[in-house]
């Protein structure tokens, strides 16, 4: 066991983990926030994709132990005062979801995606999603729901 | 999809990492991009894993006397966002995988793990690059040529840790063109190309068991072959060990090789002005 100390969506959780505990794991199954999604094991889909210390990462292919002393935000730390983070907002809207699995994932990409970017392309959306598979949507909607929010965020976070 | 369980040690000086390495084996763990996927398929069990994920020495780009020195620890985003690494090198970076593998994947990791269907090993093979190896004894340079060695091989030792690689911080126009898996956006073939006046370096990549320069390509494009007919001759460059998989025939691969061959040298000239 190797203990670590990680801030998560604002609070700090000191706790013994074993050091081959992803970070999916330890999200998941020790803090149940169950969030952030698996869907693949080849660490392809990002349906397990968190924030980092400010950067989208695949929590399925990043040990706890990684992260120790990091910040880590995953999909139930965007909303705040109950309130939506408009890129959930715009998924809501635009229907950029369907069976909903690929979309916490989707959402931690896309917001770190269009920081700074408010009138991001269809393209660039399109490039800057790559590493986010969707079985359901055909992404039409998502890339919708992604230029939608970007305008809403208007380069902010 | 749990990784086998391992002995866990923190580096927090390269000597330390060495250190650890003589004295427990195992494998150094820096962005955990190849490492931790392929323990999560059991293709790895090393037992003992050695981070060396917080040695921010290892981590950055600066410029000295002509060359460009990337720290090992760079990750692939940051070489990407770089205005000093020639162009080949930030447009490959930009081509792996996808932000968020870039924000985890370094240099070092990339070039020690090896995997034919990299794009670093390619570039730095084409740009003549240097590797800058320690182990505890002293360090040593190896020159591209020499590191890569055969498919996941390189010239690494067992207890030696990559420190940096150096590049030409002005090679002359360069470029790197890849046809990617469409899945995991490793390259299936990639192709560098340095253009400086007449002469030409050209490597491929993802079709071979490791990077390769192609002299057929090179001696073709100095004798004042055009574009298409130097990026012909890689077919003469190309052995009968090509890959191929369910995504991509080697016969394939090896009609690719003169298309993407032949883009990168297009793109390098002109940027050579
Ligand atoms: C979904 C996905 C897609 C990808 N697509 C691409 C792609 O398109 N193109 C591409 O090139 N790569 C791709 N990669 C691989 C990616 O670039 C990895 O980040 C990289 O190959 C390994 O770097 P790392 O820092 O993660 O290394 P790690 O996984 O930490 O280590 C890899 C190996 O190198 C050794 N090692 C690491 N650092 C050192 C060092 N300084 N000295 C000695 N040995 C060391 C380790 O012991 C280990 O054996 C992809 C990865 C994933 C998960
Ligand atoms: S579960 Fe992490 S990439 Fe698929
Ligand atoms: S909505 Fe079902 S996988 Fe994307």
């Amino acid at each position: 066991m190797t203990q670590i100390s990680v801030t998560i969506n604002g609070k700090t959780y000191t706790k013994d983990v074993e050091p081959r505990t992803l970070l999916v794991h330890f999200l998941r199954d020790h803090l149940e926030l169950t969030g952030t999604n698996i869907g693949c094991d080849t660490s392809q889909c990002g349906a397990c994709t968190v924030h980092l210390d400010g950067l989208a990462v695949k929590s399925c292919a990043t040990l706890t132990v990684q992260a120790d002393g990091a910040a880590v935000t995953t999909i139930e730390g965007l909303a705040s005062n109950g309130q939506l983070h408009p890129m959930q907002q715009a998924f809501w809207d635009n229907h950029g979801l369907q069976c909903g699995y690929c979309t916490p994932g989707m959402i931690m990409a896309a917001t770190k995606l269009v920081e700074g970017r408010p009138e991001i392309s269809d393209d660039e959306i399109r490039h800057g999603l790559e590493g986010n598979i969707c079985r359901c949507t055909g992404y039409e909607n998502i890339v919708r729901s992604v230029k939608a929010a970007a305008a809403q965020m208007g380069g902010g976070v | 999809m749990y990784p086998p369980k391992f002995e866990y040690y923190r580096a927090s000086s390269v000597a330390e990492a060495l250190a650890l390495k003589q004295q427990h084996g195992g494998k150094f763990l820096a962005g955990g991009h190849s490492l931790i996927p392929v323990m999560n398929l059991r293709l790895a069990d090393p037992g003992v894993v050695i981070d060396i994920g917080r040695l921010s020495g290892l981590k950055g780009i600066s410029r000295e006397n002509g060359t460009v020195r990337i720290g090992a620890l760079t990750t692939h985003a940051m070489v990407a966002a770089s205005a000093d690494v020639p162009q080949a090198l930030a447009e490959a970076a930009a081509l792996i995988g996808d932000p968020q593998v870039r924000n985890r994947g370094t240099v070092g990791g990339n070039v020690s793990h090896a995997d034919p269907a990299s794009d670093l090993p390619t570039v730095f093979t084409a740009l003549g690059a240097t590797f800058h190896l320690q182990t505890a004894a002293g360090t040593r340079q190896v020159a591209a040529a020499d590191f890569f060695t055969g498919l996941f091989e390189t010239a690494l030792g067992e207890d030696e840790l990559l420190l940096a690689v150096t590049v030409p911080a002005n090679p002359g126009g360069s470029a790197y063109k890849k046809l990617s898996n469409p899945a995991s956006r490793y390259a299936m073939v990639g192709a560098a190309a340095v253009v400086s006046g007449s002469s030409a370096t050209v490597a491929v990549g993802g079709l071979t068991p490791h990077a390769r320069r192609c002299p057929s390509v090179e001696a073709a494009w100095a004798g004042g072959s055009g574009v298409e007919a130097a990026a012909a001759a890689v077919l003469n460059d190309l052995g009968d060990d090509i890959l191929g998989d369910i995504h991509a025939s080697a016969d394939y691969r090896r009609q690719m090789a003169v298309v993407y061959v032949k883009r990168a040298l297009a793109a390098a000239q002109s940027r050579a002005g």
